[in-house]
């Protein structure tokens, strides 16, 4: 028990870890509550793109010393614009339009990073630098993560609307279209905000896994928001002192963490778990467990 | 006579160079059931996007008691039940929360439900006989309670023209029958209901009139004008009082 307070307390004593815990528990909220519309949507392609599309405009802010957000930003919805008119103007299914744009503007990026003086920046953006991130980066991510709740807070049913049935929506008056842009523009901010946490190369995760290991879990909207919270900010927590204690790297042992709760909602989540429906059926065909 | 509930007037649809729909005119009274007869790919779901405004016609209008569909759409005038194809049934909503879909365009911004919305959807899940399956998740119910569970969403929402894109499909003859009253409770209520189907041989049970479709309109009257052998061997290919034609 001592051992285990003392697994908790030590770090927290330093100021560089309640930074880290801070911001991979914000990120982690934030990422969950819009994981969930991804998976439903089966957006999980676009939010990776959309990750990797902001890597010029970060490298771009890093070489003019701007806010980090800002690049990422004009990136990360000019690329999901672009996306948008490729897949509209032209053949291209949208799944190819989202792998093109994605892997140019990856393509700029890196090209643009040889211009880096150092290669611990590049590891930084590329991996993540939650250990490091000073009060003008804290700043803008709880501006971001606080404007996001916000607008989740007043459309989300909306939102969940235009996930389930956007013909609907549109019948009763709602546009689809601008509800779309609404959440690509979430998306968007949410990444950038994730990107501090763990780098461009494993937002992706923090944006498919917890809402992922919800929809194992739960059957009802609103709980698997709540799950996907309580997940991914769970694996925050425990994924930056595990780095700690291992010293080892904070953004993938987030993921890690994330990664193994999902394992385990795969397997024994109660209803949709593969062992509990292995044993169903060798149990006795036809006595499907009643939904809740 | 009144105004039309449905009046569609010299309609001209075209994706890029398939031509989906061509002069398309018909209207129907309040109060009717219109079954939407034709083949796969005649152009029966291009009409229905059409009627609530999702694809806007190259010529030609369409009105809904009177009103543009962008109009009709925000005074909630028009419902709209899916094709079963085009539903996540493993999305995790309950029936409950379905039918109180319908009432968004009754709420504030935020859509917070109130007392008068969870009476609409309670007496709208009593009607088509779902209050006991209210909380079940929606891909747990049978093809048929599914299709009322929307039809539900519809009567919350206070429809009174009501788009219903094969709902006899995959039903079987019991469910069959307790749509076809729900639908009957609704028109007697005075809505308008325009209903796709491939199943011609239940149109004369429930249908006041029909149409037959074919890019064009190539009938529309009551149901046994329309359905004779002639017409349905041109549009469908096949002979009258055959089941299903597809
Ligand atoms: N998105 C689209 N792009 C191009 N052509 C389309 C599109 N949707 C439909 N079509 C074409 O328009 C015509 C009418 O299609 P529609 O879906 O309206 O038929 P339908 O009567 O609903 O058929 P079904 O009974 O199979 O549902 C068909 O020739 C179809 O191939
Ligand atoms: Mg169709």
């Amino acid at each position: 028990m001592e051992a285990l307070v003392e697994w908790f307390a030590v770090p927290f004593q330093f100021d560089f870890m309640r930074r880290a815990l801070l911001v991979s528990v914000v990120a982690g909220a934030v990422c969950a509550v819009l994981s969930c519309w991804m998976t439903l949507i089966g957006w999980s392609l676009l939010a990776d793109a959309v990750s990797h599309a902001v890597l010029p405009g970060v490298v771009l802010s890093y070489l003019f010393g701007l806010p980090f957000a800002a690049g990422a930003l004009v990136f990360g919805a000019g690329s999901v614009a672009l996306i948008g008119v490729v897949r509209r103007t032209s053949r291209v299914k949208a799944d190819a339009a989202t792998g093109i744009v994605f892997t140019a503007m990856f393509a700029i990026g890196v090209v643009l990073i040889s211009r880096i003086p150092s290669d611990t920046d590049l590891m930084h953006i590329l991996f993540g630098n939650v250990l490091g991130v000073s009060d003008a980066d804290i700043a803008q991510i709880l501006v971001m993560a606080a404007a996001t709740l916000l607008v989740v807070l007043f459309k989300h049913r909306d939102i969940t609307l235009f996930a389930f049935d956007p013909t609907h929506a549109h019948a009763i008056g709602l546009n689809p279209r601008r509800l779309e842009a609404l959440l690509l523009g979430l998306l968007s901010v949410t990444v950038v905000i994730a990107l501090q946490a763990v780098g461009i190369i494993m937002v992706v995760a923090m944006m498919i896994i917890p809402g992922a290991t919800a929809y194992l879990l739960t059957d009802r909207f609103e709980r698997m928001l709540v799950i996907s919270v309580a997940v991914s900010v769970g694996a925050s927590v425990l994924g930056t002192y595990a780095s700690f204690h291992l010293n080892v790297a904070t953004g993938g042992t987030i993921v890690v963490a994330q990664a193994l709760a999902f394992t385990l909602a795969y397997l024994f989540a109660p209803r949709q778990g593969v062992v509990w429906r292995g044993r169903a059926r060798t149990a006795r065909a036809g006595e499907t467990v009643p939904a809740r | 006579m009144t105004e039309a509930a449905v009046a569609v007037d010299g309609v001209t649809v075209r994706y890029g160079d398939v031509l989906a729909l061509e002069d398309v005119a018909f209207s129907v009274p309040a109060g009717r059931i219109c079954g939407l007869l034709g083949t796969n790919g005649s152009g029966k779901s291009t009409l229905f996007r059409t009627v609530i405004g999702m694809l806007t016609p190259e010529r030609g209008t369409v009105r809904l008691h009177g009103h543009p569909p962008a109009r009709a759409r925000a005074r909630g005038v028009v419902g709209y039940v899916p094709q079963a194809e085009q539903v996540d049934w493993a999305f995790p909503v309950r029936v409950v929360d379905v039918v109180m879909m319908g009432r968004y365009g009754h709420m504030g911004p935020t859509r917070r439900p109130r007392a008068a919305d969870r009476a609409a959807v309670a007496d709208a899940l009593e009607r088509t006989g779902l209050t006991d399956l209210a909380h079940r998740q929606i891909g747990a119910l049978s093809g048929g309670q599914r299709k009322r569970a929307f039809v539900a969403r519809g009567i919350a929402q206070g429809a009174r023209v009501f788009l219903l894109d094969e709902p006899f499909a995959g039903v079987d003859k019991g469910s069959e029958a307790t749509i076809v009253e729900v639908l009957r409770g609704m028109r007697d209520d005075g809505r308008t209901l325009l209903v796709s189907t491939h199943d011609l041989a239940s149109v004369p049970d429930f249908c006041d009139e029909a149409v037959l479709l074919q890019q064009r309109v190539v009938a529309h009257g009551r149901p046994e004008e329309v359905l004779t052998p002639q017409r349905l061997l041109a549009a469908f290919g096949v002979g009258a009082g055959t089941g299903r034609a597809v």
